[in-house]
């Protein structure tokens, strides 16, 4: 038999290939039901990465389901309270391009919002209560309703609800306690560079 | 008492890694002996002095307090009391500006001084030893005494180290490394003895550790004198150093004096170290002997836009304009008002400002003294920096990623660690503002993480009431099934069971038979009707006579109500 | 053992893959934006390489040969490093899915990792035994993770730095790459 193959190539040629691929693919057979995957617990890390404010303007009903879409395939710049920031660290953790932020779900605000309720006009009907996803608004019916300001993300959806239309969304203040240092503006920089300032790695 | 404190004959000082010589100027403020200043007409007293939770104000506005009573009680463990320096009335527990860079208000106490200086009884205490460690700690907590380097971190919970803690050395500092400040130096002079008494005080309270050590920079010559003279024979080992910035930083002078490095993260206590400031020495003893609170502190007044440059016992509170005009301070000819050293300290906002536990030098410079930065250049990565870092730290590449805000390879480089000494800052010959990226990239780590706090609490707020509402449909779902199954069983039965006569259809066949009654025919219903008509005319024909009678009142007032009730 | 030694030091430095021989430029540039990818990258082209040699081979010597079949070297090779790069990965996947998440597409692009079969090939070009054959393999990669390391780290402080705008990017790293072939070229020589 070996001296007949010896002789022939092209028989040759095709047991001997033939036969590594058919090795080849029992052993990568084995392989593939020996370090079988499950799952993909990517869902979470999204999640952990968008700024939960539920507030919907992705077209998700909050922050799980859209991780959860993201994770089927779906667009990564819908999310305007995170902002270009959230858009790189999701293309970071995916291994994708980064696009800009969708501006069909909404505007990246500059100064975070917290609502808040003229209580002289409040007349206690609950739907403010029962609007918030994060049940930042402290009340029962008939009884004054409150905003719970450090639990409020400033998603905006209890302003619609009001019948009275008594809540305000104002920009929160700085306190002592979050008071920062500002970085200093890079000047007199004798190489022309584009590098925007804040841009990662 | 020699046996149980180790005196060394050579005592062995450690090399400061890195650090910088800039020009001392610290002759100027020490030419003239420690003075005292008229007392303001306000006292200003901010809530928050010191490191950790604010006082609450326990005094009501239109109070009249008395000097060293207590306005404001500490709040928490990590906390200091608040003390009036002088007599007076509470105008005012408002806003006021403070002393900080962000040139933002916080609440304050404002006295208006009368000028009596009338004190509320102290409580001396002749033999401290005989006390027990709560009730000297009390003592201390009570008199609000903090951090007076400059840290302000309450004093009580320095001296309170925990059980697994045992302390073997205490360090006092008495370095005073940053150029133009003095108090220190000028307290050592004039108050050795007082200093000496609180160091035992405080060796007393730790549990008497092997080694107490006072270190001092050798450009103090008459203060090392003054506290050698007073040490003698107490066991307490007066450490002379070269000078060189920044020795004065607590991780820097235990380095020095002990060779040992203060854990990543850590505390001095964790390796069995506690480092008092001189001052807040001082302010300790006089604490227990004599039972009197923090009400003030020696503030160095310098620089060459003032015309008296000395060192001053100032109340806390006291305003800093008011120190500024008994200094003939010309605001046109100072460049930048600072509190603080020139390389630590910082811009005042505003005069109005008051002097506060942590105050240690008002530093007033001309344009020539202190000049306007000069513009920052391109790093030219010549490592000077690192040269100069006494944390052993990597100033360059913090810088880096500092501008890129790269807040992983921050951390990666121990950003933490920094103390904001500015030699970095100081060294670079492009003038780039180190400390300014680093203190505003620790802010932004700082914010990102509470950030995150905020976000996963939202997320659980979310969760729970996606449970909740969940939780209210599965309840209503369920009671609503078990309704429909009830209802079911009920009509099962009725259906085995005996027919019971249907309750519709009797009333319905009731109903029928009134309608067939004899009562019911059309011809009594119109005797009816008739019956009814006529009552109605002789009712109506007797109003009408009544009325001719009263003859006041028209007709259409007293038809109209009737006209209503018919249409 | 001395034998050993020099194949060593002929493949990680004075016959480096990536900065003299110009093989396996792909990954090189590709991987290089992270330390941590990098590493990552160097394991497992190590993994692959030493593997793949030693298959190559075994394949060479127990097949190709007796049957007189050297002509199918080039493909039977590639068979034998598709197949271990499949393996690598599955491996990969299940023991470290951040990793496998970080290399993304250059791990199967190890297949066409021209180092990997210029490896391969040259061990039957230069007719390595056995052992020689392994450790030229292993030599290789360890020659290529040190390279890509390095030039990683260079890559990290590179993106934070000030590099003139129609410099950066690819471009200063390409520049940073001759740079460092040029000063490999001063190991030429030693063996």
């Amino acid at each position: 038999m070996l001296e007949f193959l010896s002789q022939h190539a092209l028989p040759a040629a095709l047991v001997a290939l033939g036969g590594l691929a058919l090795v080849f693919g029992a052993v990568l057979g084995f392989a593939a039901v020996r370090f079988k995957v499950e799952g993909d617990p990517i869902v979470e890390q999204l999640d952990a990465l968008l700024p939960q404010t539920q507030c919907g303007q992705c077209g998700y009903p909050g922050c799980r389901p859209y991780a959860q879409a993201i994770a089927n395939g779906d667009a990564i710049n819908k999310c305007p309270p995170g902002g270009q920031t959230t858009i790189n660290a999701i293309a970071g953790l995916l291994d994708v391009e980064a696009p800009e932020l969708d501006a069909e779900h909404g505007e990246e605000q500059a100064v975070q919002k917290v609502a808040l309720i003229r209580e002289a006009e409040c007349i206690g009907c609950t739907k403010c209560i029962q609007a918030c996803p994060v049940d930042a608004i402290l009340g029962a019916a008939k009884q004054m309703h409150t905003v719970i300001a450090d639990e409020c993300t400033g998603c905006d959806l209890c302003v619609e609800p009001c019948p009275v239309d008594c809540i305000d969304m104002v920009a929160r203040e700085t306190t002592l306690k979050d008071w920062q240092w500002e970085l200093p503006s890079p000047n007199g920089n004798l190489i022309a560079t584009d590098r925007v300032q804040g841009a990662a790695a | 008492m020699s046996e149980q404190h180790s005196t060394q004959s050579t005592p062995k000082i450690w090399p400061l890694h890195g650090g910088i010589h800039p020009p001392e100027n610290k002759a100027q403020s020490l030419t003239l002996p420690l003075g005292e200043i008229p007392l303001p007409e306000y006292l200003v007293l901010p809530l928050q002095q010191h490191i950790g939770t604010a006082a609450e104000a326990v005094v009501k506005v239109g109070e009249r307090v008395l000097a060293g009573q207590m306005i404001a009680a500490a709040k928490g463990l990590v906390s200091a009391p608040v003390h009036a320096s002088t007599s007076g009335v509470v105008v005012a527990i408002e806003k006021r500006p403070i002393a900080h860079p962000s040139g933002l208000e916080d609440d304050c106490i404002v006295i208006e001084t009368d000028a009596r200086d009338e004190w509320i009884e102290l409580v001396p205490c002749q033999d401290y030893t005989a006390l027990t460690h709560e009730q000297l700690l009390e003592k201390i907590r009570n008199a609000g005494i903090a951090g007076m380097g400059g840290a302000g971190f309450p004093t009580a919970v320095k001296l309170n180290p925990r059980a697994n803690q045992i302390i073997d050395t205490l360090i006092i500092n008495g370095t005073e490394c940053e150029p133009y400040i003095t108090a220190d130096d000028i307290l050592m002079q004039t108050h050795a003895e007082d200093i000496i008494a609180g160091v035992q005080l405080l060796a007393h309270m730790l549990g008497q550790p092997r080694h107490l050590l006072i270190g001092i920079e050798d450009n103090k010559p008459e203060a090392i004198a003054a506290m050698e003279k007073a040490a003698a024979g107490t066991g307490i080992c007066i450490r002379v150093f070269p000078t060189k910035y920044p020795s004065g930083g607590e991780k820097q002078l235990i380095q020095i004096l002990t060779g040992k490095e203060v854990p990543h993260g850590g505390l001095p206590a964790d390796i069995g170290i506690v480092c008092q400031n001189i001052g807040s020495t001082f302010a300790a003893w006089k604490a227990v002997r004599f039972g009197a609170p923090l009400t003030s502190r020696v503030t160095t007044v310098v620089g060459k836009a003032l015309q008296t440059q000395r060192n001053i016992t100032a109340l806390l509170g006291t305003p800093i304009e008011h120190i500024l005009r008994q200094h003939g301070f010309n605001p046109e000819r100072c460049s930048r008002l600072v509190m603080g050293g020139p390389m630590m300290g910082f811009a005042l906002p505003t005069t109005a400002a008051p002097v506060v536990k942590t105050t240690n030098c008002i530093l007033a410079p001309t344009e020539a003294e202190l000049p306007a930065p000069t513009p920052a250049q391109a790093c030219i990565r010549c490592g000077m920096c690192a040269q100069a870092c006494p944390a052993n730290l990597l100033p360059q590449q913090l810088y880096w990623y500092s501008q890129a805000q790269d807040y992983d390879k921050l951390q990666a480089h121990d950003l933490f660690d920094c103390i904001e000494c500015g030699a970095c800052a100081y060294i670079c010959p492009s003038n780039i503002p180190l400390v300014q990226y680093y203190r505003a990239s620790k802010g932004q780590i700082r914010q990102q993480e509470a950030d995150r706090q905020k976000a996963d609490r939202s997320r659980q707020r979310f969760e729970f009431r996606k449970q909740r509402i969940d939780k209210a449909e599965a309840e209503k779902e369920a009671k609503r099934l078990a309704r429909k199954r009830a209802a079911e069983k009920a009509r099962e039965q009725q259906s085995t069971a005996e027919t019971k006569p249907d309750p519709v259809a009797q009333a319905m066949a009731r109903v029928k038979a009134r309608h067939n009654s004899p009562e019911h025919s059309p011809q009594h219903q119109r005797e009816k009707l008739e019956r009814a008509v006529a009552s109605a005319e002789d009712r109506l024909r007797n109003a009408r006579e009544k009325e001719k009678e009263k003859g006041t009142v028209t007709n259409e007032n007293h038809l109209s109500p009737i006209r209503f009730t018919i249409t | 053992m001395t034998d050993f030694l020099v194949i060593l030091l002929s493949t990680i430095l004075v016959n480096n893959f990536v900065l003299v021989q110009f093989l396996g430029l792909c990954p090189f540039m590709g991987v290089s934006n992270k330390l941590e990818t990098a590493i990552g990258m160097g394991g497992a082209t190590t993994f692959v390489l030493t593997l793949a040699s030693i298959c190559s081979y075994l394949v060479h010597t127990w097949i190709l040969v007796p049957l007189q079949l050297e002509f199918l070297r080039t493909i039977s090779f590639i068979l034998v490093i598709a197949v271990v790069v499949q393996f690598a990965k599955m491996f990969i996947e299940k023991t470290s899915p951040l990793l496998y998440r970080v290399l993304g597409v250059f791990l199967p692009l190890i297949t066409t990792n021209c180092a990997v079969l210029g490896v391969a090939l040259q061990n039957t070009t230069k007719a390595h035994t056995f052992f020689e054959s392994s450790v030229y393999g292993f030599g290789a990669a360890l020659g290529f993770s040190l390279v890509l390391i390095l030039f990683s780290a260079m890559r990290e402080r590179l993106a934070v730095a000030d590099v003139p705008a129609p410099f950066k990017g690819a471009a200063i790293g390409m520049i940073t790459a001759g740079l460092m072939s040029l000063a490999f070229m001063g190991f030429s020589g030693l063996v």
